[in-house]
Order: structure tokens, then C-alpha cells, then sequence
């Protein structure tokens, strides 16, 4: 039976397919429908770890226990993952290792476009890359078969493009593989000097061995038309050139590394202008030109951003046919739901005119007008580790009008080892866990501090409170996001202590499913004084009516009453509704 | 050759939805069928773009400037964005509705209304206030199957495919307001 999968469904249902027991991974755009679509099937444990690195060696125990595991992540999310995963590369597997990483060319919805193949190479972690929904579920499945032949972890690389789009894939049985008999082999998977020095010799040979191996595999392959012409692309970039030079020839490549050098070899040799097509990293380009052929690559295509087939008519053949697009249009950014927990916290933080280093999620947005405050955001879990470094860079007086804001899920995910070290080297900062009870931004999942787990099961719920009380921190409290006068006397208490403190904002995320909304907010117009204050707290419901009185849209409002506590004039009324 | 049809909105709109009825649609009809999608951030009231393109072979899972049949907006600032994704002679379809943006209520910018004027002749402008229609249909949420329904006319694929892909669709509480939405947008 043929159905339409994005990408990262196909990719779940190959897992399935290939009998995967165990999966493991941290949320993150655009890898999360993996884990959300493989706890669906009964025969696999599948779970929200709080980070990446717990993700990875999750799968690496399973596989060395001798089953079939996956590991899922976006491509930053492998740098945190990173350690197991370089090392694992070395003791190779028990059972199929597959970890799949998603980049973000053109990002989406990331903090930087880095390009996973040039970390696998750094590994020396082989890589497949499929380009549809099709190939990816079979890609999957060849990649447990390799990982277990070449006893080697197998990175899947997808992107955006190829995780959220759909395809028709063709679904097929699930085919249980017996559990590989565990074996002690301290050579094997005790890493120390002495052992790690053979598994490095063997991870050489294993390279080398895959690379002439991989010349001949279908995973690659030459499609000869027109030999004028040839392109080397992967994944996604093969069907824009497809679409675009639909005569060209084509060295399809399905493995990233290691190269099948032999095979690039030929097919130089029987066209007459080579061109590599690759988004992101020139990384196929440098080894192709390293082995002495002549190629045209980044010199005309971008390392920026999304590849198209226009891009690729455009700098081959000189064509661009098409209207210009209007200029100076308003730019439409996201921006925090109405009724958002984050907005009322900044719109206290704005008012104390407090400097607040961010982290990442949906108050990330807190740091674009009209909310301006977030001054910055580098990764999961900077938050308070960065002002960990001002402080103890600027001295303590310096930071009484900083704060640090994380959110629940990033706290979880690598917040509370930055928390351990401010008790531990005695910072005086002030912390604020934004707890709106999910991880909004990848869309709601679960995470340690919920009460739920990945299937949808009652789990044990983590206490925000106790955790940072057990770390250390004395002054610890809970106040709800909406309620701004006991947040401001909270924030301006703590900033001016001269111990580490910790301030839980909770509310729910808007969205959240199950929340109910009993009020909304209504404009009485002939008490607005027009003066447009309201709408200085960037609720996407408000606006202004042609007189310039505030208006809301009643059927976005939510009813947090925010803007309402920002009307001198009385003019707003939250009243009951019942929505919902 | 294949249909390359444009979805563009403001998240929480349901572009997706939208897509996939079409996806849905392109497979009934035994054609070879992408979807591109958009999930993350960007849903988050963002700019929103989605892409269903279907034929006998499809490579490519966008649709790029100049090679859409068709653009269903729904929203005219959004529809006035993303014109130049049509072929000369496409078929806008737009909800001639007004969002503005962030950047407009907190006064960086202003919102120009006569956005679509200047693209008059150089499409096949379809308007539609398809909040105002669905409101009478009953629900004021499924204005995005109205939109539909009045993109269905310029598309050749016969009701029942359409209504039975619609129930297949969307949410199961929801198939009868969104049927009748398709339609009325259909013109029936
Ligand atoms: C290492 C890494 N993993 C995953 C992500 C993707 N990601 C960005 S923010 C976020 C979680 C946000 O949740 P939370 O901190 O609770 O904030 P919220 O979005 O709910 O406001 C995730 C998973 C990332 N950017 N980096
Ligand atoms: S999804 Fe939740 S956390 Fe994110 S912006 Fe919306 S309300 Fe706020
Ligand atoms: S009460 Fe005001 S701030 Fe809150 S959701 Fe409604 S319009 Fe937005």
C-alpha cells in the first residue's frame, strides 16, 4: 500500500520496518516527527531523553545489549551528542546504531546552519543521505544492515526539505531481527588509551574498506544522459537538479562518507564539466578537488541557505524567468501566541529595565520589538552559565540589574548542569525558569517535568522547586507568570540579593492542549483614550481601529488580561466567556 | 509536466490542512504527489508557506518563482508576498481579509492595503471574503475550506473526490461544517 509520509514519517516507519527496538531523542525543528511518529508502534520502546547526549547513549546501550536503536536529533543537537557519539564510532555496535540528524539549511527554526557531514567526517561516522520520503524509509533500513556489517554507528542525515515534506512511500512488514548475543569484550567497548589505539587502526581499515565497497552499491549510482554536463549532488539538491537540467548527467550520491572515490573517478573521466551541486559545506567539493579532478562548486553556488532549481538555472545557464516580487512589503515575523505566559514576564522585566540574557525556545522572540529584551541567545542551556561569566567577570554589583530567562524543557535539557556550577562557584545572579509545562516551540512535548512521557503515559514529574533547593540554591520561589506585581516585588528582590536565586514563572503555554480560556478581554470604546498603550505590549490579538481606538480580535484573545493592566484608562474588561 | 499549487498564510491558519486536502486529492486521482510543509517556529503567527505539486513524476517537493498554476492566499498581505511564485496568467486566489503583521501594530510600518492593485491583468485575481461566508456557514475556523472550494472551481477534479477527501481529512467532529464550507465556496 502507497501513502503519503513526510519525511521523517518515512523515516520512523523504516526504523519500524527494520525492527528497531529502542529510540531515543531530545524535540528539536525539523527532527521531532520522528520520535512523535515511532511511539506510535507498540514493538518499540520509544523516549523524550531531556537532552541529545542522554539520547545517544541511550541507543548506544541498547546497542551494545544487542538490539536495533535510533537516536534522533537537529544538527545542533549533535553537538551536544557529540561525545558519545565520536567515541561510539570507535567501539562500532552490538545491534544496528542509526543516528538521524536533520539539518536546517536555511534555518528555519535553529540558531545556526552548521553542516552535519562535516562533523561525521570529524567522526569518522559513515553518512547516508536520502532525497525523498521514499529513500528515506529505505535508506534507514540499509543503514542498520551497514551498521551492523561495518560494526559502525551510521549517521542519517535528512534536512528540512526532505523532513517536512511528503511523498508517496510504499509501507511494508516489520521484520523482527533477533537480538545479537551479548558479549564482555573490554577491547571493544572499554575506551581506554590502550584499547582505544586498535579501534582507532580499526576505524581507518573500516573507512577505507566502505569507501571501495560503496563504489559499486546501489546506494550510489551514475545516471548517464547528456555527457556535456554532470552534476555529483545528494539528498534534496539531486531532485532540483533534476528538475532543472533534467538532461544532465548525474552522479547520485546516497553516501556522504566515506566518498566512493572510484566511482567519482569514472564518472569525471566520462563528462566534460564536472559541477557538485551541495547545500551548505563545499564538503564533497574539497575531497573531489583534493583527489586531483576539476569541479566547479561554490565559486558559483552559495554555502547559504536553501538550494532551489532556480538557483541552479540561474548560475548554470544564465536563466531567471519570472515577476519581480513587490518590494517593501511589511515583514511578518512569528511572534508569541496571545495569551503567551512569556510575554507578561518580559513585559515586568521591561518595565524594571532589567539587561536579560536568553536561551532558547518561543521567548527567544522576547528579544525582537515590540518586546525588545532578550539581549542573548547562543544554545540550549547558555543562559545561566553567561551570566554566570559576566558576573564573575564584571563583579557582583555589575549584574543587579541582570537576569537570566530558560525555559522548563531547556532548563531540563542542559540548564541544570549551569545551575549546579552557579551554587557550586557562588554566583549571585538571578535566575527565572519560564514553566509553561511543555516544550512549546517544537510543538508541546513532554519532558521530564510534565508528568507524561513520549507515549502519552503517566511519568514521574520532576519538582522545579525541589531540584534547585538539592543543587544548593537557598532562595528559591514560585510565583504564576500572569501575576506582574508579585514578579516585579520577586525580581527586584533578587537582583539586589547577594546570593544565587532561582524565580519559577509558571502559567501554561496558550496552546497547550486541555487549556481552557474562561475570559476574554473586551475595548469599551468611549472610555479609550486612544493613547495606544495597550498595544505596546505585543499581543497579536490588538490592534486599532480607524479611529484609533484599541481593537481585539475576539477570536484570538485568550483573556490573560495583560493588556489590560496596561490601560491607565479602564477602558478594558476581561469578562467571562466561557471559550471553549 | 506537473500542477504546482501555492498555499500562503498566517500561522495557525491551516495552510497544512489545506495541503494535505490537496495531497489527498492528487493521490485519488492516481497521480504521484509532494508536499512541502512548514512546522516549527515560523507557525507561531509567522508567514506561512506551503506547496502541493502533482503529476506524473514529481521531483522537486517545492514549487519556485514563476511555476505555481495556482496561489490560494489567505491573506492579502501574504497573497501580495508571494505573486511572483505564479506563472504570467496564474490563478490568485486570495481571502481578501487584513491581518496585519506585528510590525505593523506596533507601528514600525503600515499596512498597504492596495497591495494587490498593481497585479491586476498580470493574473487571474480571484477575491473572496471567505471569513464573512464562513461565519454564515456557521463556523468562522473553516474559512480556510471555503477558500478551497473556491480554488476547487478552478481546478479539474469532480465534488465527490473532493468531499470524500475532505472527510478523510480533517478532525472527525468537523467534517460536516467543512464539507458544506468547500460547498458553498465551491458555489453551491
Ligand atoms: C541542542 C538543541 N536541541 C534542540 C533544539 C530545539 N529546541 C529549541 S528550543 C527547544 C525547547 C524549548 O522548550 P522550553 O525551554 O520549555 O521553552 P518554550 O518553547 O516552551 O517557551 C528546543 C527543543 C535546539 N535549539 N538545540
Ligand atoms: S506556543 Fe506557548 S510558549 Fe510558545 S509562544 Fe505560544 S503560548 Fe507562548
Ligand atoms: S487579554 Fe489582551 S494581551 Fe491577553 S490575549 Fe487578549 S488581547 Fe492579547
Amino acid at each position: 500500500m502507497k501513502k503519503l509520509l513526510l519525511g521523517n514519517e518515512a523515516i520512523a516507519r523504516g526504523a519500524y520496518e527494520a525492527g528497531v527496538k529502542v529510540s531515543a531523542a531530545y524535540p528539536g525543528t525539523p527532527s521531532t516527527e520522528i520520535s512523535e511518529t515511532i511511539a506510535k508502534y507498540p514493538e518499540v520502546y520509544a523516549e523524550w531523553s531531556p537532552n541529545e547526549k542522554v539520547a545517544a547513549e541511550v541507543a548506544i546501550g541498547a546497542s551494545i545489549s544487542g538490539v536495533r536503536s535510533m537516536c534522533c536529533m537537529k544538527h545542533v543537537g549533535l553537538n551536544v551528542a557529540a561525545d558519545p557519539l565520536f567515541t561510539c564510532a570507535y567501539t562500532g555496535v552490538g545491534g544496528g546504531l542509526v543516528a538521524v540528524v536533520a539539518d536546517d539549511p536555511g534555518l528555519y527554526s535553529s540558531q545556526n546552519e552548521q553542516d552535519t557531514r562535516m562533523i561525521a567526517r570529524a567522526a569518522m561516522i559513515p553518512v547516508l543521505e536520502p532525497s525523498d520520503s521514499a529513500e528515506a524509509k529505505a535508506f534507514v533500513k540499509r543503514a542498520f544492515e551497514l551498521s551492523e556489517k561495518y560494526d559502525t554507528p551510521i549517521i542519517l542525515r535528512s534536512t528540512t526539505r526532505l523532513s517536512h515534506s511528503q511523498g508517496a512511500v510504499e509501507l511494508e512488514d516489520r521484520v523482527e531481527v533477533p537480538d545479537k548475543p551479548y558479549e564482555k569484550r573490554i577491547d571493544k567497548y572499554v575506551m581506554m588509551p590502550g584499547m582505544a589505539k586498535k579501534r582507532h587502526l580499526y576505524v581507518e581499515d573500516r573507512l577505507n574498506r566502505m569507501a571501495a565497497d560503496m563504489a559499486t552499491d546501489p546506494l550510489n549510482r551514475i545516471e548517464y544522459a547528456d555527457k556535456k554536463i554532470g552534476f555529483i549532488a545528494s539528498g534534496i539538491a539531486y531532485q532540483y537538479v533534476k528538475e532543472a537540467m533534467p538532461e544532465a548527467s548525474v552522479l547520485k550520491l546516497g553516501v556522504l562518507n566515506p566518498l566512493p572515490k572510484a566511482l567519482i573517478e569514472e564518472f569525471a573521466k566520462n563528462v566534460e564539466t564536472l559541477y557538485v551541486f551541495e547545500e551548505l559545506e563545499p564538503v564533497v567539493e574539497e575531497q573531489v578537488r583534493a583527489m586531483g579532478i576539476k569541479v566547479i562548486g561554490k565559486e558559483i553556488f552559495t554555502r547559504q541557505g536553501e538550494y532551489s532549481a532556480n538557483l541552479l538555472r540561474k548560475a548554470v545557464l544564465g536563466v531567471e524567468d519570472y515577476e519581480a516580487p513587490t518590494a517593501g512589503l511589511p515583514a511578518r515575523p512569528p511572534v508569541l501566541c496571545p495569551g503567551c505566559p512569556h510575554r507578561s514576564v518580559f513585559s515586568v522585566m521591561k518595565r524594571l529595565k532589567l539587561h536579560v540574557i536568553g536561551d532558547i525556545g518561543c521567548y527567544t522572540l522576547g528579544a525582537v520589538a515590540p518586546i525588545s529584551v532578550i539581549e542573548t541567545t547562543i544554545c540550549m542551556g547558555s543562559s545561566i552559565s553567561t551570566l554566570h561569566g559576566v558576573e564573575k567577570a564584571k563583579g557582583k554589583d555589575y549584574i543587579k540589574n541582570w537576569v537570566c530567562v530558560i525555559g522548563d524543557s531547556t532548563f531540563l535539557h542542559t540548564g541544570v548542569n549551569s545551575l549546579i556550577n552557579s551554587a557550586y562557584n557562588r554566583s549571585s545572579g538571578t535566575v527565572v525558569i519560564l514553566d509553561n509545562r511543555t516544550t512549546g516551540m517544537t510543538g508541546h512535548q513532554e519532558h521530564a517535568a510534565t508528568g507524561k512521557n513520549l507515549k502519552g503515559e503517566p511519568a514521574p514529574a520532576i519538582d522545579l522547586e525541589t531540584l534547585c533547593r538539592a543543587i544548593g540554591v537557598t532562595r528559591v520561589r514560585t510565583v504564576s507568570a500572569f501575576d506582574r506585581d508579585a514578579l516585579t516585588a520577586a525580581l527586584k528582590e533578587e537582583t539586589q540579593a547577594d546570593e544565587l536565586s532561582v524565580i519559577i514563572c509558571r502559567a501554561p503555554c496558550a496552546l497547550l492542549k486541555g487549556n481552557v480560556f474562561p475570559n476574554k478581554v473586551f475595548v469599551d470604546a468611549a472610555k479609550c483614550a486612544k493613547c495606544g498603550a495597550c498595544i505596546t505590549c505585543g499581543c497579536p490579538a490588538l490592534s486599532k481601529n480607524a479611529d484609533k481606538t484599541a481593537k481585539i480580535d475576539p477570536e484570538m484573545c485568550n483573556g490573560c488580561g495583560l493588556c489590560a493592566s496596561f490601560c491607565k484608562f479602564g477602558a478594558m474588561e476581561k469578562r467571562e466567556v466561557l471559550k471553549k | 509536466m506537473s500542477t504546482n499549487i501555492m498555499i500562503v498564510g498566517v500561522g495557525g491558519q491551516g495552510t497544512l490542512l489545506t495541503s494535505r486536502i490537496l495531497g489527498g486529492i492528487a493521490i485519488e486521482k492516481g497521480y504521484d504527489v509532494k508536499l512541502s510543509e512548514v512546522h516549527g517556529m515560523a507557525q507561531r503567527g509567522g508567514s506561512v508557506v506551503t506547496f502541493v505539486r502533482y503529476g506524473e513524476c514529481v521531483r522537486e517537493p517545492i514549487v519556485e518563482e514563476g511555476q505555481a498554476d495556482v496561489l490560494i492566499a489567505f491573506e492579502r498581505l501574504e497573497a501580495a508576498r508571494y505573486h511572483h511564485f505564479l506563472k504570467k496568467g496564474g490563478v490568485m486566489i486570495v481571502n481578501d481579509v487584513v491581518i496585519e503583521p506585528i510590525t505593523v501594530i506596533s507601528g514600525q510600518t503600515t499596512y498597504p492595503t492596495d497591495v494587490l492593485d498593481p497585479l491586476e491583468g498580470k493574473y487571474k485575481i480571484v477575491k473572496v471574503d471567505a471569513n464573512k461566508i464562513a461565519e454564515e456557514v456557521g463556523n468562522r475556523r473553516v474559512f480556510n475550506t471555503v477558500v478551497l472550494g473556491v480554488a476547487a472551481r478552478h481546478m479539474d477534479v469532480e465534488k465527490d473526490v473532493w468531499l470524500r477527501v475532505i472527510e478523510r481529512t480533517v478532525p472527525p467532529k468537523t467534517v460536516e461544517i467543512n464539507q458544506k464550507a468547500f460547498l458553498t465556496g465551491l458555489g453551491e
